[in-house]
């Protein structure tokens, strides 16, 4: 709890970036404060099937956290979360976690996909969902041992799962699955999670336990970042909130960016005409618009 | 395993050599369908069985020639043939990947134009000198195998073996959850790119087996039989390749107790009907278990819905220690005697159910005392949440919990009695009973 009472006292002013596309010189203002950095990206874009999603993002993450990504649908919200993982490329720009690029530290790093990502007829149980938690630190060759089980089932016990260890993970309610993915993040005992929507399709009772969970590893100095897709609750949960819509809008503490104002620019319709013409110069082969330092 | 091989030009028979390459067979195919299935990739390796093809007939020509100029000693060197058939494989590979990159055409439409084109290149390439062998390739061989294939073969899924056993987790985790193993560290174009290789190899041994156009029927019936009995990804491993090779075998045995008949078509039938028995027989999502899951699921409902039934004339009578009469069970049930006969022949059965009196008292035992107030507050709760959090009209409750009564579970009733406030009466004003206490009237 101390950790958490710090971070809200003295968190960083806003590092809201409202103006399109003025590169930032240097690390933002939470980059500066007396907070170490989590996450950081600097003109990170990514476009797929020639359209842009994302442009130029700068952002730096202050470490102990709990920070929602909001924004309307097709914001980019998702895809934030992977071009960071490197499950989508980015057409342009960096990300580092920890100070260093994200291949260097993905061992710190836990993250949760969305739940329609996964098949859930694949032949594994709860128990094999949560131990691949532990592969990353095993390295490829070596066989899980009992100190991975142990993890593991430790891991499952926390999100109330362990009961269900032998069930096959498609027998299982929504709220339980997010719980199993829950468990494999744990499992890895990282510093920064990341989180793909993972209230989605789940129950009241699962969401708040959530909540818990999240606040509890933030109060074990852990940095949580999820995207969230309800305005109301996100309020409610997150220290941090990063408005997005296919542009940084801002960044900062909830009770600074939860504004009227940064909202309607967040929720209020495109970048219509930007993603447009981004579009026809990729289309027309004219040379690409945003990215400017392809890869 | 050597000196198998050097046994085999001359010491063991036709038959053993088929046998060796059934192991071989279910090695190579076995453990990769598995993968190909659960990746939904069974259209992939169909292309790839194609796309290797030309690569064979040009690993024969190859071959030849370097025989010719006395560079290797066999014309049918299987490692240069091998080495034809991968490049051929990944370049199909290579070829469907850059028309999805560079076009708007959907991944089966250019499996479809790169499966085909390929081994029509491939019969082209076939025509200009047929050399001998390559007919094994094309419609299988399993009878007429020589220790030059055998070698082949078994090299193949010696590599196909150990690479899936080395690899193991990051295949796993790739196949499962892409965006996951990028979380893992893992190498995942590599993995992907090794996958095709993996599978172009264990293409070239199925093939010899039964031919070009069977060999998907090798990559993925036994997997999908293996998928149909377990839902572990080790045991569906280990029950594909023993499927596969009892497919070879029997299809070998069989094939070879008709003269003149093609081992190929007979081994993918063998295959086929280990899938019929599993679709049938699985143990869990077969035919017959759920048929018998389903029956048992009726027949609980059924004997629940008497017991509540049962529950509500005692309730209604005040629990009297004597229980309830016939009469009264007959009124509430709205049957005939020979009906209620039957219904409460089938709760003494299971051991709820009492008879006094000369059968005409019914008294619940401790069991069945324990299912009928389960499945009464069960049905209580429901309807007191629809009403109370779901802002439902006290009389169109009913119906609702009259299903869901039988599928609330104790995790579920804990929620619902929390939610609730631990009610002690249902919407229209009748107890909500507490299964764990004791009968309110007594049996003994």
């Amino acid at each position: 709890m101390d950790v958490k009472d710090m971070t809200e006292g003295e968190l960083p002013r806003a590092a809201a970036e409202t103006d399109c596309c003025e590169p930032q010189q240097g690390r933002t203002a939470a980059g500066r404060s007396s907070h170490r950095v989590a996450l950081e990206t600097h003109d990170l874009t990514v476009t797929y099937r020639k359209r842009p999603v994302l442009y130029g993002i700068d952002v730096a993450i202050p470490e102990g956290n709990l920070i929602g990504i909001v924004g309307p649908n097709g914001a980019g919200k998702s895809t934030l979360i992977k071009a960071v993982m490197g499950v989508v490329r980015s057409t342009g720009g960096w990300v580092k976690v920890f100070g260093k690029p994200v291949k260097e530290s993905l061992k710190r790093i836990g993250y949760v996909p969305q739940r329609e990502s996964i098949d859930w007829e694949f032949p594994v149980t709860v128990m094999d969902v949560a131990l691949m938690g532990t592969y990353g630190k095993l390295g490829p060759f070596r066989w899980v041992g009992e100190e991975q089980r142990r993890r593991a089932r430790e891991a499952l016990e926390r999100v109330g799962m362990l009961p269900y260890a032998k069930r096959q993970i498609g027998n299982l309610s929504g709220g339980q699955q997010q719980r199993v993915f829950l468990a494999r993040a744990l499992a890895q005992d990282s510093d920064l999670y990341l989180m793909d929507e993972p209230f989605a399709g789940v129950d009241a009772a699962t969401e708040s336990a959530i909540v818990e969970l999240l606040k509890d590893l933030r109060s074990q100095g852990k940095t949580v970042i999820v995207v969230h897709h309800d305005l109301q609750s996100a309020r409610e949960y997150f220290d941090m909130l990063l408005l997005l819509n296919m542009r940084l809008v801002a960044f900062g503490p909830t009770a600074e960016v939860f504004t009227t104002e940064l909202l309607q620019k967040t929720y209020g319709g495109r970048l219509t005409i930007l993603s447009e013409m981004a579009e026809k110069a990729a289309r027309e082969g004219t040379g690409k618009l945003h990215p400017k330092n392809e890869p | 395993m050597s000196g198998i091989l050097a046994a085999g030009s001359t010491g063991l028979s036709g038959l053993t050599l088929a046998l060796i390459a059934s192991l071989a067979l279910g090695v190579a195919s076995g453990l990769l369908g598995t993968f190909v299935v659960l990746r939904r990739e069974s259209l992939f390796g169909d292309m790839l069985s194609h796309a290797v093809f030309p690569g064979v007939v040009a690993g024969f020509f190859l071959s030849g020639w370097l025989a010719r100029e006395g560079w290797v000693e066999n014309a049918k060197n299987p490692l240069v043939i091998l080495f034809c058939a991968l490049v051929a494989g990944v370049l199909g590979a290579v070829v469907v990947t850059v028309l999805g990159r560079t076009t708007r055409l959907k991944q089966d439409a250019r499996l479809g134009i790169v499966l085909s084109v390929f081994f029509a290149g491939g019969i082209a390439l076939f025509g200009f000198g047929q050399p001998a062998g390559v007919q094994g390739f094309l419609y299988g061989q399993t009878a007429a195998i020589d220790a030059t294939d055998l070698r082949l073969m078994l090299g193949a899924a010696a590599i196909v073996g150990v690479a899936v056993l080395l690899f193991r987790r990051p295949l796993l985790v790739v196949s499962f959850d892409e965006g996951y193993a990028h979380n893992l560290g893992y190498p995942v174009t590599w993995l992907t790119l090794m996958f095709s290789v993996l599978l172009t190899m264990s293409v070239v041994v199925a093939m010899q087996a039964v031919g070009v156009v069977l060999v998907s029927a090798m990559l993925i019936t036994p997997a999908a039989t293996a998928h149909l009995m377990t839902d572990r990804f080790p045991r569906m491993m280990a029950l594909s390749v023993l499927f596969t090779i009892l497919a070879s075998v029997g299809g070998t045995l069989l094939s070879g107790s008709v003269s003149d008949f093609a081992a190929g078509p007979v081994i993918a039938l063998c295959a086929t009907a280990l899938f019929v028995a599993a679709y049938v027989f699985a143990p869990r999502y077969g035919l017959a278990a759920r048929f018998w899951h389903d029956r048992g699921q009726r027949q609980r409902i059924q004997r629940e819905n008497v017991l509540k039934d049962i529950y509500r004339v005692l309730e209604r009578e005040g629990f009297p220690a004597e229980g309830a009469t016939v009469g009264t069970f007959e009124a509430e049930r709205r049957l005939d005697r020979e009906g209620a006969e039957r219904e409460l022949k089938m709760l003494e059965d299971a051991g709820a159910l009492i008879r006094r009196n000369g059968g005409e008292r019914l008294v619940l035992s401790e069991e069945g005392w324990r299912q009928a107030a389960r499945v009464v507050r069960n049905h209580r709760l429901w309807e007191l949440y629809l009403t109370n959090e779901a802002a439902y009209q006290a009389d169109h409750v009913h119906d609702d919990a009259e299903i869901v009564e039988h599928l609330l579970g104790e995790e579920a009733i804990q929620r619902l009695e929390a939610e609730l406030g631990f009610p002690k009466t249902d919407p229209h004003g009748s107890p909500i009973p507490q299964p764990s206490a004791p009968p309110i009237h007594t049996t003994s």
